[in-house]
């Protein structure tokens, strides 16, 4: 079945099995490897995506989901403003350890500061509370958003 | 101590790419025609293949390979993933005729798509004798079902293997100082108590994965998320008996490790398929595989007996260990002995100290290395009891620890008699920050004002409790780490390292210690780490060892460098070294006369200096006779609801000697990432298994993870200190986070309600329990 949407900003078609999970679509098909399969049962949130605004863990997600929708990846986020200036809040606190969920958490947070973007910590981490990492103990990731936050707020 | 580039938190030197997405881990880097390797896995915990008929399954179009016991190498080895000789047991086979635990690999089957594999799992036929499993580690030895009846089962050194009693290791009338049972007698103040710790799983986020290929010269490659690749070239070679000139193991990026990937996996699979096939291969666990089929943490109990005077003086300490090493003896006998060594020491006030016990096999999944290993489950009992001691004793248990913990300058018998595998090493503590962590963090948790309880609400009490830990810096005289550093034209310099970064940053470490050594700007530096065929052997990630042992390779193969700079400066200028400084990437003669930059030289070396032309190149090696421990206090303050015997973690401190950090920020998040896992392993986590031995928790909705929501503040601080054998003065940081939840949150929970558990976890249920029975007396 030809399915088309929008990724990363350009607009594309495949044609697969409509079940196809979404995250091997991106991975396989699309070769946006930025996406990783933690757990394949949409528990840890390594697989985060925008699926039309919205966060979805793309492991247990279909390729139907995303007919005529639009899917913003880590790397398609990477490139935007907001993204950048997550990233460099992430380096700048040392957040990130292995790195593996990092691209999920990038596309949740930026999904914060594009929805919300209040300072709030609380609020901080009920917006991440899909995303899960064991190396951190959350903290500087928490820190991270945060600076991104008032950084956003000043510009 | 002032430094330019040591003891400052840089950002992480690989995190850019990895938040962006970019491939960097194994999954993201294998052939796009890789066969897919699944493993059709055993629904018994204990059981002997009857027969196996693949017929039908090989003949689904797209199946390449399958493989049974018959069809493989019938090597002993161990998968372990440590020095040599290898301190556990000879007892796995890649594949065997007996299947040991629910999830153990029955056949490999390769395939060029997953669907087809899948499929064809399912269309294998095995017929199983069926044996009554051992499930029960207090029932293993002397069990009427052997585990390991097979003759080959050996050891490289005498560790008290006795397979007919599923005994895998056993380990007494060693490690014993003073007359333990004498001095016991003579106490004021003696406690006897069993404690038992659980099983753990690592949950790297990154599961278990390996790629395989030969290369145009027909060399096997793999790519593999392990935490040794030298090891793992060592024992694929081994159980494939290949040459090792034939064998490339590269390491990429790695989605955490915690110990899970120190022990080989599947990168067996993927490297036998490959040369079966001549084919690319992959194997990529699903996270019920690393659930089910990778390693857990040791189960343990400990029987603690300890002793003091009246003033709170502690002169005996008795441990009894059993311990549960599950299908197979991976790190049976070190985490074991880690128990001992790790722990012992720090109560080195006390005259009489003995440490016994044995471990045995359980058709349960594999037991193996994980952060801690030993130190803190033998921290759980230890650091229970010496509360337990307190109480009896009627002093405050800060004050007991402050009045017997090691200080710095001393030393302890248990150095030398005990070390990880053998015979220890004596070393004195010249750098111990103990007495300072445990009295700052006193202060930080305002223990004076909270302990032991504040009652906040008729059914919510407030308590604080507290734990004190050590670890090591590397396995003295047996870890061993080296470094190349080369100069390029443009004069930047790429630094080789074995040592393998799974997450920790050791990557960045490793360059910021290059860059202080030579005194270069950090950005000169490209670092390649864990590629057997182009870096320098090093043990791996593990022991705590990297910022230790490696850091000083590095050091001295950037003062090498150096060295070697300045004599090129001498050569071309044709003037004496001592009158030649090189800082700040500069050469210059001390009269100011003649200076060159290093990209000058570097291009200078490389095409324009007729005969002085050259590559410049340095290396560095090194171990250690000393392993100088990190210490770290635990302070907790829980809220604890006695309607329901929930608690939750409002606050956790921990305060640190790691010696110098070399990346402030980095070595916090270290210990902050290692708090949470353990206050898990406390709280929630736990290993689950059904009565016919199949695993419960072999997801993550069942086996919990902490959350955001599991703490509500953790609070690192790191002490002043500066250990002269470190590089800059740098101990480990790795482990050391990992240790004291379990005992601070257990002490915390009888200082709020008189309720002492003493088997983990430390479930609501358990604490309700003990209320109402409290209530009843």
């Amino acid at each position: 079945m030809k399915i088309k949407f929008i990724l990363n900003k350009n607009e594309v078609e495949i044609d697969a099995n409509p079940m196809t999970r979404l995250i091997d679509v991106l991975r396989e098909h699309f070769q946006l490897l930025g996406t990783k399969e933690g757990c394949g049962e949409g528990e840890c949130g390594a697989c985060t995506i925008l699926l039309n605004d919205k966060p979805v863990a793309s492991c247990i997600a279909n390729l139907i989901h995303a007919e005529n929708g639009v899917i913003l990846t880590a790397e398609g986020i990477a490139k935007t403003k907001i993204g950048t200036l997550l990233i460099d809040c992430f380096d700048e606190t040392n957040a990130v350890q292995c790195g593996f969920c990092f691209p999920g958490f990038l596309v949740s947070s930026y999904h914060y500061l594009k929805t919300d973007g209040e300072p709030n910590l609380e609020k901080i981490k009920i917006a991440l509370s899909g995303n899960i990492c064991r190396c951190t103990g959350y903290q500087k990731i928490f820190d991270s958003v945060l600076m991104a936050c008032e950084k956003l707020d000043l510009s | 101590m002032n430094f330019k580039t040591v003891k400052h938190s840089i950002p992480k030197v690989d995190a850019n790419g990895l938040m962006r997405g970019l491939p960097a881990y194994t999954d993201d880097l294998t052939d796009e025609n890789a066969l897919i390797i699944k493993c059709l896995r055993s629904p018994h915990a204990f059981a002997k293949i009857r027969s196996i008929n693949t017929e039908k399954a090989l003949q689904l179009n797209e199946i390449e390979c399958i493989l049974t016991h018959k069809d493989v190498p019938r090597i002993p080895i161990t998968r372990a993933g440590q020095g040599y000789p290898e301190p556990s047991p000879k007892d796995y086979f890649i594949l065997d005729e007996f299947v040991r635990y629910v999830g153990d690999e029955v056949a490999i089957i390769a395939g060029r798509s997953e669907k087809s594999v899948q499929k064809a799992i399912k269309l294998i036929e095995v017929d199983f004798e069926v044996f009554e499993p051992v499930l029960d580690f207090e029932k293993a030895e002397n069990h009427p079902s052997i585990i390991h009846p097979e003759k080959e089962i050996y050891t490289m050194f005498p560790m008290g293997l006795d397979a007919q009693k599923n005994v895998a290791c056993s380990y007494t009338n060693t490690m014993i100082v003073g007359d333990v049972n004498k001095t016991l007698a003579e106490c004021d103040v003696a406690l006897n108590h069993r404690y038992y710790t659980h099983a753990q799983q690592h949950v790297a986020m990154e599961p278990h994965s390996s790629t395989a290929y030969l290369d145009y010269q027909q060399r096997l490659t793999i790519i593999s998320s392990t935490q040794n690749p030298y090891h793992t070239r060592r024992i694929i070679g081994e159980a494939l008996q290949k040459p090792l000139r034939d064998i490339r193991v590269i390491k990429p990026r790695i989605g955490g490790g915690f110990g899970g990937k120190q022990q080989i996996h599947n990168d067996l699979f993927s490297a036998i398929v490959t040369l079966k096939t001549g084919k690319p291969s992959k194997c990529i666990y699903t996270r019920k595989e690393v659930f089910e089929s990778t390693f857990t943490r040791h189960e343990m109990r400990f029987d603690i007996q300890l002793g003091a005077d009246k003033n709170g003086n502690i002169h005996a300490l008795d441990i009894q260990l059993l311990s549960n090493t599950g299908a197979h003896g991976e790190h049976a006998l070190t985490t074991f002995m880690v128990a001992g060594s790790k722990l012992l020491p720090m109560y080195n006030k006390a005259t009489a100290l003995r440490f016994e016990g044995k471990v045995v096999y359980t058709n349960r999944c594999p037991a193996g290395a994980y952060r801690g290993y030993g130190a803190i489950q033998a921290n759980f009992a230890v650091e229970s009891a010496i509360d337990e001691l307190a109480h009896k004793l009627q002093m405050d248990p800060v004050e007991l620890r402050l009045k017997n913990s090691i200080k710095e300058g001393e030393t302890s018998p248990v150095f030398k008699v005990m070390g990880e595998g053998g015979e220890g090493i004596e070393q004195k503590m010249e750098s111990c920050k103990l007495d300072y962590c445990i009295s700052r963090g006193r202060d930080l948790i305002k223990w004076k004002q909270k302990f032991p309880f504040l009652k906040i609400a008729p059914n919510k009490i407030r308590s604080v409790g507290t734990a004190i830990a050590m670890q090591g810096s590397g396995i003295p005289l047996l870890d061993m780490g080296s470094a190349i550093v080369k100069l390029n034209d443009d004069g930047f310099f790429n630094l080789l390292v074995g040592a393998t970064d799974i997450g920790t940053g050791s990557d960045t470490i490793l360059t910021q210690i290059a860059s202080e050594a030579l005194d270069v700007p950090i950005d000169r530096f490209v670092i390649t780490s864990s590629d057997t065929d182009v870096t320098p052997f090093d043990v791996g990630a593990y022991a705590s060892s990297t910022t230790f042992v490696t850091g000083n390779a590095v050091r001295k193969a950037a003062e090498n460098m150096k060295k070697k700079i300045i004599q090129t400066g001498a050569k071309i200028w044709q003037i004496d070294e001592k009158q030649i400084t090189f800082q700040n990437g500069i050469l210059k003669s001390k009269d100011g006369l003649k200076t060159i930059t290093l990209k000058e030289l570097s291009e200078g070396l490389y095409y324009s200096f007729a005969e002085d032309m050259e590559q410049l190149i340095a290396s560095g090696s090194n171990t250690s006779p000393k392993s100088p421990p990190p210490f770290m206090a635990g302070f907790v303050e829980i809220e604890l609801d006695t309607e329901t015997g929930k608690i939750d973690i409002l606050d956790y401190v921990a305060v640190v000697d790691c010696g110098t950090p070399i990346n402030p920020n980095l070595a916090k998040i270290q210990v902050e990432g290692g708090v949470l896992q353990g206050i898990g392993m406390a709280m929630f986590e736990d290993v689950k298994y059904s009565k016919n031995g199949r695993m419960l928790t072999n997801n993550m909705m069942n086996y919990k993870i902490p959350n955001r929501c599991d703490v509500k503040k953790l609070t690192v601080e790191l002490a002043e200190s500066y250990d002269p054998a470190g590089p800059y003065g740098a101990k480990s940081v790795g482990e050391i986070g990992i240790d004291t939840p379990l005992a601070a949150i257990a002490n915390a929970i009888y200082n709020a309600v008189g309720v002492r558990i003493r088997t983990l976890p430390l479930t609501p249920e358990k604490i309700l329990n003990g209320i109402l029975k409290n209530e009843k007396r």
